[in-house]
């Protein structure tokens, strides 16, 4: 409870130090709007279902093009922890590729798809799918010997053993990798999003840009906020009980 | 103790998981003239040379000798997770190919998994064995809980044991899929002196119980008197049994006794003497 007071206090200070720079007209209210102007469009945007449309939209990108890296990814992950072939190509090609910042992708995916949905999925699987990758294999070789050999004298072999004992135990890198996927996917959708101005949807990146074309900063930041508080709420309900599941039974820091 | 709980519950349960809990016969181990060489950064290090071993059914043999002799080598050989250069292990005759769930082996670091609790840990090896119904698979998993004396903790997570709560359950991991040879790798070496000599009681009234064919691997020469029906010395570079000594006191031992330290004390001077022989050869 404590907890939760002090950082309600925070972010009300927040709240109010906006509320202050407002007031002062240090800058022009149109590049500074109120905390009120913006809550006012987001409870507008809310009624008149502007926002749940856009946010629907964006999510079902997302979900497709993380789904597709993942289902991608970890197997992908897998070969090149066990093949030294796969390592040496895909695997230096993941690690290439993965310090391309996704955005990168947007020109390409425009001249190959046109400004369809398929070029934002192509740019939202790209940037998730090279991590997972990276993750998946770091966490299979970090797995130590041991458990390979004791679950060797247990009969367990083939699939037994990387279903049953080399997944479970690359586990923790895979969800950090997942985590990671997950928030590089976030990022590429919205840079596809504002880049790709199609008419099959209308998602939070695309409310951004015309908020700003529009040079309504109210919409604008009103978006952001909307767009960091469905990172928050994805990482709650979705990595944080795994994460803590796997602090539990590790016995790692719970931090 | 563990025994009388451990026979009262064998009987009360169903027949196929009495059948799975039955004793059964140890196996015999014949090696003969293993050979084992390693490279490594500085060269190539002779692990085994021509060595050759005969244990009989039911044996509780220990491999003592200085680190680097090739002791463990000649564990994992046995347990078929190394294969020799030339030379052959023989178990009841046939020849070991491979790793089987006739001979487990006991880590000396805990080789438990931490993404399973206690019981998960347990149960591995009896899943992997065919004909087994899940409540029989849990039936024994208990016994075995219940003969290392770890019943309250079988929904525990790994890290939340002590070290020697640790090795009990890797014990009892390795008892539960009922292995013909138990092959122990310095299993107490990482634990306290208390928690060891409980440990040692405890693995004799098992051994007893359970009638296996035992090969322990350790440093500690008081240790593998207390435990062995034989001591063997190897000498490392290359790895080579030196000397032989049997062990013919009644049990169960103790590990503080008189009598113990007698023994000890000769097999350590035939150490040191091996000791001695290796710095004069290096010289």
């Amino acid at each position: 409870m404590k907890r939760f007071l002090l950082a309600a206090a925070f972010f009300a200070v927040l709240l109010l130090l906006w509320e202050a720079a407002f007031r002062a007209r240090i800058w022009s209210p149109v590049l500074l709007p109120s905390p009120w102007q913006v809550a006012s469009y987001l409870k507008n945007a809310a009624v008149d279902g502007t926002l749940a449309k856009a946010t629907v939209i964006t999510m079902r990108r997302l979900l497709a093009g993380y789904l597709i890296g993942l289902v991608v990814g970890l197997p992908l992950g897998l070969l090149t922890a066990r093949w030294k072939l796969f390592r040496d190509t895909i695997g230096t090609m993941a690690l290439g590729l993965q310090t391309l910042p996704s955005v990168c992708w947007v020109p390409l995916a425009l001249l190959w798809f046109g400004q369809t949905e398929a070029a934002m999925l192509f740019v939202v699987v790209m940037g998730t799918l090279w991590s997972v990758v990276i993750a998946t294999e770091t966490g299979v070789r970090n797995v130590p010997p041991i458990y390979r050999r004791a679950a060797l004298t247990m009969g367990s072999k083939r699939l037994h053993m990387w279903f049953k004992v080399i997944l479970p135990a690359a586990l923790p890198f895979i969800v950090s990798g997942m985590k990671q996927g997950w928030a590089f996917a976030w990022r590429s959708l919205m840079a596809a999003e504002i880049f790709v101005t199609i008419l099959t949807g209308f998602g939070l990146g695309q409310l951004l840009h015309y908020g700003r074309e529009l040079s309504a900063m109210d919409q604008v930041i009103a978006i952001m906020l909307v767009i960091v508080v469905i990172g928050l709420l994805a990482d709650k309900i979705f990595f944080s009980p795994i994460e803590t599941f796997l602090h539990r039974r590790w016995g790692t820091s719970q931090a | 103790m563990f025994v009388t709980r451990a026979i009262r519950l064998g009987s009360k349960a169903t027949s196929s998981v009495s059948e799975e809990l039955r004793v059964i016969a140890p196996s015999k181990l014949a090696i003969e003239d293993v050979s084992k060489s390693f490279k490594t950064g500085t060269g190539v290090v002779q692990a085994l040379d021509r060595v050759s071993l005969q244990v009989g059914e039911g044996e509780f043999i220990c491999l003592v000798g200085a680190s680097g002799c090739g002791k463990t080598t000649m564990l994992n050989i046995i347990a078929g997770l190394e294969k020799p250069d030339s030379g052959t292990v023989r178990a009841d005759g046939k020849p070991v190919t491979g790793p089987g769930r006739e001979r487990l082996v006991m880590f000396q670091e805990p080789a438990l998994f931490p993404w399973l609790n206690v019981f998960g840990n347990v149960l591995f090896g009896l899943k992997l064995k065919p004909n087994l119904s899940k409540k029989n698979r849990h039936d024994v998993a208990k016994y075995y809980l219940e003969l290392v004396g770890l019943s309250r903790f079988e929904r525990a997570n790994i890290h939340e044991l002590s070290g020697g709560m640790k090795q009990r359950v890797s014990l009892a991991r390795a008892l539960a899929p009922n292995p013909r040879v138990l092959l122990m790798d310095e299993p107490f070496a990482a634990l306290d002196a208390l928690t060891r000599e409980q440990l040692y009681g405890d693995i004799q009234k098992i051994w007893k119980a359970r009638r296996k064919t035992i090969v322990f691997v350790t440093h500690n020469v008081r240790e593998a008197a207390c435990l062995g029906d034989r001591v063997l010395l190897f000498s490392p570079h290359p790895g080579r049994i030196r000397e032989e000594f049997p062990v013919e006191l009644p049990r169960p031992r103790d590990i503080n006794s008189v009598d113990l330290a007698a023994h000890a004390t000769q097999i350590t001077k035939a150490l040191k003497s091996l000791g001695q022989a290796e710095v004069t050869v290096a010289r």
